[in-house]
């Protein structure tokens, strides 16, 4: 078995069987590769008896459970109303020159992946960004190439 | 059980229905037609395209009349004012998403959505054309089933047929919102995901979303073409379906006129799969008899039983796909249209004198899965494609309405001989339960030199649309050569639709099953609710139309394959005897293991 499916077989002990083990399952795999890859969903239809399409149509349903490889950091910057008035797009600038990605892609160390996302819910506190779970609220580009800087270091 | 009553109005007038009844139901009962779109009697409830909407009294929103149950003193209307802007709206946007290129739609005129638009006489479009891509979106990878997403409306009756009734979910919902689409897993093409190509999607999309690949234009580039030679057969179930499609009865039996039209069309000879259905008792039959005799008197541990029957292309697909440790209980023997094929190009075109290289076999099918199957390369043990082309009793009729043949008023004719004749047994390969009644009716009186202990010969246990039927007879009196057959009770069972037949497997896998003999057809109620039969399908349709394939049978002198004097004849002349070594050639393959994922 190669380590993805040891990864899925150990969810599936754990979230059971069921239909309704689908999503910890994904997200269990997401946590751990940061994407469902081909092999992932294959895996988990199997284990869970389900066919290919429908993992793939659940996984395409959720911005967070994603289908493209991704780097080692997740980071999302929001993009709605409130963070765009507070300046979101100089702050998404910052990073695309930091890390010389486009928002989309990953940079060609792996090491982050650099995204938009809806609303997270911190609109009193914009422009916000989320590095993987870590919500870094209020910040300015400086402090947004600081943060992305510490993740670097204890990144390897 | 009493049941609760419920009392309301629909359009001012009073109905009682059942506690749980649809408004969409009760206003039916009232002949109040309400449109739908992704409401379909053999699925779930899904409640998505809105198209249904009615207006409740009290209620501050449209209600979606398929998803919703009546309640006592509920006052609907179906057509007040505001249900007949919000339906044209919805009716619009739909369109402001579709594809509308009609005319050139394989769906022309067998279109939900065109229909909805045609009742409704729609000016300019309000709504601005939201059709991207629309030339990009085309699969056309699968030789029997073509996709066009620029013509979906999402209205998930693909979805539900794949799942509920299939259990195959090789389509599914992908994304989300404005990006919403039907695809397979990573949009991978249809020919390369688990699809058995049953069709039964087809049969079940309003729009021209899901349709077949048609050979409509092969098929005629042949018949005008002088150095070929055409021969066509016609499948047990197209002759009890065709006529609806060419304004006839639904369950009215056409083979004569169909016969008729075929031969007017330009075919040189007009052949019926029928014979081969006879061909295929006499294989099958002795295959079961053969693996009983190893497993019983040989002792033979690695003798494969249940045997499975193997007519249905898109159940061996299936099984290819989903219990590949089952693969070998599938019957070595081809289906029915394969014989035919083979048997064509090698016995019949010596027999009339005619180079196989210039024949053309062409099939009439009820059948998606069957295109597939003709293709496959075990198919060509004649030396060349054993089958050219397979077009749907849909195709065909397309062609009888082309050629100019005003069906309704054609005589009936006879087939041509040999390869022509039939019997009861074979005509009944066209639904549930039919070839393991024929496969019976032969066997039991090979193994006992008596008629099987059935009033009519008719086996009622194996009869009926049962998802899963059960049947056992035993076996008394049996003559010298099958003296260890002798007090066994034979097992049989049936299923119908691939959902139950994976219900089935899974008895099979657990190793509870004492089944002998199992009977496994992809569609639900076998052939005549074929992917390739005409649209619209219902149970009532499938029911009417399996009625009419019994009376056939019964409105025939030979009931039983082995009695049918042209089969006799083929192995007198060529194939000497079942599991010969000329049928091994010809009439029998093997299996591939397919990938579920």
């Amino acid at each position: 078995m190669t380590n993805t499916e040891v990864l899925i077989h150990d969810l599936v002990e754990k979230h059971g069987k069921n239909r309704n083990a689908l999503m910890p399952v994904l997200q269990g795999v997401v946590a751990c590769e940061k994407f469902l890859s081909e092999e992932a969903m294959v895996a988990v239809a199997r284990e869970l008896d389900l066919s290919a399409a429908d993992v793939y149509g659940t996984a395409s349903f959720y911005t967070f459970l994603d289908t493209k490889p991704r780097g080692k950091n997740i980071i999302r910057v929001c993009k709605t109303i409130s963070c765009h008035m507070q300046g979101k797009e100089a702050i998404i600038k910052a990073i695309e020159s930091h890390l010389m990605v486009k928002t989309g892609e990953t940079s060609p160390d792996k090491k982050f992946t650099l995204l938009t996302a809806n609303c997270l819910g911190w609109c009193h506190k914009g422009p916000v960004m989320l590095i993987n779970d870590e919500v870094f609220p209020s910040i300015t580009s400086e402090k947004a190439i600081e943060i992305i800087e510490e993740f670097a270091k204890k990144t390897i | 059980m009493s049941k609760y009553m419920v009392n309301l109005k629909i359009n001012n007038t009073a109905i009682q229905v059942e506690e749980g009844t649809s408004i969409l139901d009760a206003a039916k009962l009232l002949n109040f037609k309400i449109p739908t779109l992704c409401n379909h009697p053999d699925l779930s409830v899904a409640g998505n395209c809105r198209v249904c909407v009615v207006e409740v009294k009290g209620a501050r929103l449209l209600a979606a009349s398929c998803a919703t149950p009546v309640s006592e003193g509920m006052e609907v209307n179906t057509n007040s004012e505001k249900v007949r802007i919000a339906r044209k709206h919805i009716i619009e946007l739909l369109l402001s998403e579709h594809n509308v290129d009609c005319t050139k739609c394989f769906k022309n005129g067998h279109c939900e959505l065109q229909e909805l638009a045609s009742e409704y006489r729609f000016g300019d479009h309000i709504f601005i054309d939201l059709v991207k891509d629309r030339d990009k979106l085309r699969d056309i990878s699968s030789p029997s089933i073509s996709r066009d997403a620029s013509k979906c409306i999402r209205c998930q009756r693909c979805v539900r047929t794949c799942d509920e009734l299939q259990s195959v979910s090789a389509l599914a919902v992908i994304n989300k919102g404005d990006h919403q689409t039907i695809s397979t897993f990573l949009n991978k093409p249809l020919n390369d995901v688990v699809c058995t190509n049953c069709g039964q999607c087809i049969n079940r999309c309003p729009t021209g979303a899901l349709y077949e690949r048609n050979y409509m234009e092969e098929v005629w580039n042949a018949i005008y073409d002088p150095n070929k030679f055409v021969v066509v057969e016609t499948a047990p179930a197209t002759r009890v379906a065709l006529g609806e499609d060419l304004g006839i009865d639904t369950g009215k039996r056409v083979t004569g006129k169909m016969v008729s039209a075929l031969r007017k069309m330009g075919f040189n000879k007009v052949l019926d799969t029928d014979f081969t259905a006879d061909l295929t008792i006499m294989e099958e039959g002795t295959e079961l008899l053969t693996r009983l005799k190893r497993a019983i008197v040989d002792k033979d541990e690695t003798v494969k039983l249940p045997l499975m029957t193997s007519c249905s292309p898109g159940w061996v697909k299936f099984q290819e796909h989903m219990y590949p440790e089952l693969i070998d209980n599938l019957s070595s023997c081809k289906s029915p249209q394969q014989m035919f094929g083979a048997l064509a190009k090698t016995y019949y075109a010596d027999k009339i004198n005619i180079k196989a290289e210039n024949m053309v076999v062409v099939s009439i099918m009820p059948c998606t899965a069957k295109k597939f199957e003709c293709n496959r390369s075990e198919m060509r043990d004649s030396g060349f494609k054993d089958v050219d082309y397979v077009l749907t009793t849909r195709e065909l009729a397309m062609m009888i309405k082309q050629a100019g043949i005003e069906f309704d008023k054609l005589e009936d004719e006879s087939y041509d001989s040999i390869l022509g004749e039939s019997t009861g047994a074979a005509v009944i390969f066209g639904t549930t339960g039919g070839v393991m009644e024929a496969a019976l009716r032969t066997a039991y009186e090979i193994i006992t030199g008596h008629e099987v202990p059935f009033t009519n010969l008719n086996i009622q246990p194996v009869r009926g649309m049962e998802g899963v039927k059960e049947a056992s007879i035993k076996i008394k009196n049996t003559l010298p050569d099958w003296n260890f057959l002798e007090g066994v009770e034979l097992k049989v069972a049936v299923a119908h639709g691939l959902a139950n037949a994976k219900q089935l497997m899974e008895v099979v896998k657990s190793g509870k099953a004492t089944y002998h003999f199992i009977e496994v057809m992809g569609c639900p109620g076998g052939c005549i609710g074929g992917g390739g039969q005409p649209i619209p399908t219902s149970a009532e349709i499938r029911k009417r139309r399996a009625e009419a394939i019994y009376a056939e049978d019964m409105g025939k002198t030979i009931r039983k394959s082995h009695e049918n004097p042209e089969v006799v004849e083929v192995y007198k002349e060529y194939l000497t005897n079942p599991l010969g070594h000329k049928s091994h050639e010809l009439l029998h393959t093997h299996y591939k293991v397919r990938k579920r994922y």
